[in-house]
């Protein structure tokens, strides 16, 4: 290189700043690099903290800390159970919600929509996401669960409360708080979130795809379900999975409505807790060091939720991406 | 080359900036730093406005929860903390620390009847318990309906509205129950937080209260000023006397009036279920918590000069917002406590009677 310079005999000027050159690009590739690692190291850090906070509550306890149905500061007996499962119960109630919704929106607006109401529905979607989700838990609080507990709540208990088998998840007093109406209030946080992605992902596909499946005569739906979502899954399980990743982590919106009690119950309309909002409840006036381990090992579980969650995810966008070209 | 040393030159000054704010810190306290409890945190900043106009010491105070405020002062991130529970002399001794007594509180069942105003219904404390531990389900139940003959109870259930965040104010409650109902000691316990038996939990006074706003039938429990300034429906206790009292400053303070604070050692004092015609059962006192041996000695002066002048001069303004202020006779021994035992890094006492 140097030489090659040297034979045009660059003016001094030029060189110099040619050689400038080459050690910033170096240094901005380093400085890149470095938050590249930095990010990992971070996640890894965060990590051993959780797992190092954890150690008390997790020697103490053991497996049977998963197992417990027990949160008892007084005996400082803990377990996670209850947390647990109604961390995934409202988020999966939630995600069976929010994903057909959220589906619809994004079809409507990429292929039924007529032109002039893209726009503001797309719009109006958007800010739906920048919603602060304090602002959905005081909605939740004092707009969805009056409602909910005095008009709504009564009607499923003396109807769907009377079936076999579900009846026993319509169950308990009207309150309108309690793990349907948290499951509810993430549904509709995170249908923006997966809409909005959806429907970016939808407005790449290719136009002469979607024309020829039309000109073999196919209905829109068929084009939507044969066309559409094999070219977008990608895309479509990553937005799925930023809306599960959100339901599963939310915090001030689920403290508002759940009603924040540790209890296993079966009743959707009884009062439980999640993960992020006993932590969100507790942690600051945790008192003993086995209390505030028992909350970090909450934590690391959530944050183990999530990495299985993603993961899960991967493997499914993996498998699907063997059957490509196999079936129509 | 040049942007290394500019990087250099650029660390150089940071440093130099956090040494030379580290050596005004030490040499004049000019700022002090406490965290704690929720509960008192409206007339501590209070004081600290008043107390900076007239001192220019600023006293910055975060509300971070009694238990935020305990980890706070222990790892000495902080001046001072504050707490709504009091610790045990043990937990004093080995945290270094001591404590004492700022303000009054007490804690106010309320609930949400149609058609009962606040002040109508009489409770019991071994009421409170068994309703607090489901076995009275009903509003109407024979052992309500015998302590209210005037009031007209409904068929309805009772919902049970907790706190859903460790709390003093729960504390307190917990306390208080485990001292009148064998049931409640045995099955459940005092602590800052409990394993509830039944019911909702709400986060923060505000959260139980809106819950009980919200739920028909229900009943909770919050302090008393935000019982007051919420308009909410309490209910009248009763006490070791037999009489049943409503919650008021007067009630409080008889609370403490007849506590034995000179033979606590650390303050340790309880008024939950205190002697005394007038007294409200569910009383207590929020404390401050400092340590023993200050290892900068203008701050630890700076902290208690504070906390003198509150104790002297914050009393109308602590009742302006429906605080309870510690009594006289109280401050005496408080003071007395401080000559003996807070200190500077040589073991030299930093608190000489006060005259300012």
């Amino acid at each position: 290189m140097e030489t090659h310079l040297q034979q045009l005999t660059v003016p001094a000027a030029i060189a110099r700043q040619l050689r400038w050159n080459a050690v910033a690009d170096l240094l901005f590739r380093r400085l890149t690099l470095l938050f590249a690692i930095f990010v990992a190291v971070l996640v890894f850090a965060i990590l051993v903290a959780l797992l190092v906070g954890a150690w008390p509550a997790l020697s103490r306890f053991g497996p049977g800390f998963i197992t417990s149905a027990q949160w008892n500061p007084v005996t400082e007996e803990f377990g996670a159970l209850a947390t647990i499962f109604g961390t995934l119960l409202t988020s999966t109630i939630a995600m069976l919600i929010a994903v057909p919704v959220s589906f619809g929106i994004a079809l409507f607006i990429t292929e039924l929509a007529p032109a002039w109401l893209k726009r503001p529905v797309g719009i109006a979607i958007e800010l739906l996401a920048a919603v602060p989700s304090i602002i959905y838990g005081m909605w939740g609080l004092f707009v969805f669960a009056p409602w909910f507990g005095d008009e709504i709540q009564p009607f499923l208990t003396s109807t769907l409360g009377n079936w076999p088998l579900i009846g026993a998840l319509f169950q308990g007093p009207p309150m309108g708080i309690g793990l349907f109406t948290a499951s509810l209030v993430l549904a509709i946080m995170v249908i923006p979130f997966i809409a909005a992605v959806m429907r970016d992902v939808f407005e790449l596909v290719p136009p002469v795809l979607k024309e020829s499946a039309y000109g073999l005569g196919c209905t829109t739906w068929e084009v939507t379900w044969n066309v559409v979502l094999p070219y977008t899954k990608v895309g479509v399980v990553g937005g799925i999975m930023l809306g599960l990743g959100r339901a599963l982590g939310e915090t001030m919106a689920v403290t508002f409505v759940i009603g924040n009690a540790h209890v296993l119950g079966l009743s959707l309309f009884m009062p439980g807790n999640t993960i992020s909002s006993a932590l969100a409840n507790e942690f600051a006036e945790a008192h003993g060091e086995l209390y505030v381990s028992a909350l970090i090992a909450l934590g690391l579980l959530l944050f183990l939720i999530t990495f299985i969650v993603l993961a899960l995810a991967r493997l499914l966008l993996l498998r699907l991406s063997r059957q490509e070209g196999r079936t129509t | 080359m040049r942007i290394k040393t500019k990087l250099r030159l650029l660390c150089l000054a940071l440093a130099g900036l956090a040494l030379s704010g580290g050596t005004v810190a030490a040499q004049q306290a000019t700022e002090i730093n406490g965290a704690g409890a929720s509960f008192p945190y409206p007339i501590y900043v209070k004081w600290a406005a008043s107390y900076n106009e007239l001192t220019g010491i600023r006293v910055n105070y975060q509300s971070v929860g009694s238990g935020g405020g305990i980890r706070q002062i222990t790892a000495k991130t902080v001046d001072f903390g504050a707490s709504d529970a009091p610790m045990n002399e043990d937990e004093l001794e080995n945290a270094g620390l001591i404590q004492f007594p700022m303000v009054i509180g007490g804690v106010v069942p309320v609930m949400n009847l149609e058609g009962i105003k606040p002040g109508e219904i009489r409770l019991t404390g071994e009421l409170l318990a068994d309703i607090y531990l489901g076995k009275i389900t009903k509003w109407n139940d024979p052992v309500l309906r015998k302590l209210n003959p005037d009031v007209n109870l409904p068929d309805r259930a009772i919902t049970v509205v907790h706190r859903s965040d460790g709390s003093g104010t729960t504390w307190m409650f917990t306390n208080y129950l485990s001292k009148v109902s064998k049931d409640w000691a045995d099955q459940v316990g005092n602590n800052s937080a409990v394993q509830w038996p039944i019911g909702v939990g709400g986060k923060g006074n505000e959260g139980v209260a809106s819950y009980v706003a919200r739920i028909n039938g229900s009943i909770g429990y919050v302090e008393y000023a935000y019982a007051l300034q919420n308009n909410l429906t309490y209910a009248l206790m009763q006490n070791r006397e037999g009489n049943f009292v409503s919650p008021n400053v007067k009630s409080f303070q008889a609370a403490a009036a007849g506590a034995d604070w000179e033979n606590s050692p650390g303050f340790y004092v309880v008024l939950t279920d205190q002697p005394g015609a007038d007294t409200w059962p569910i009383s207590g006192a929020s404390f401050i918590l400092m340590h023993r041996q200050q290892d900068n000695p203008e701050i630890g002066k700076a902290v208690l000069g504070f906390f003198d002048w509150a104790y002297r001069n914050g009393a109308e303004q602590a009742i302006e917002l429906d605080y309870v202020p510690i009594p006289e006779s109280v401050y005496a021994i408080v003071q007395r406590h401080w000559a003996k035992t807070v200190t500077g890094p040589d073991g030299a006492p930093l608190w000489n009677g006060g005259g300012k």
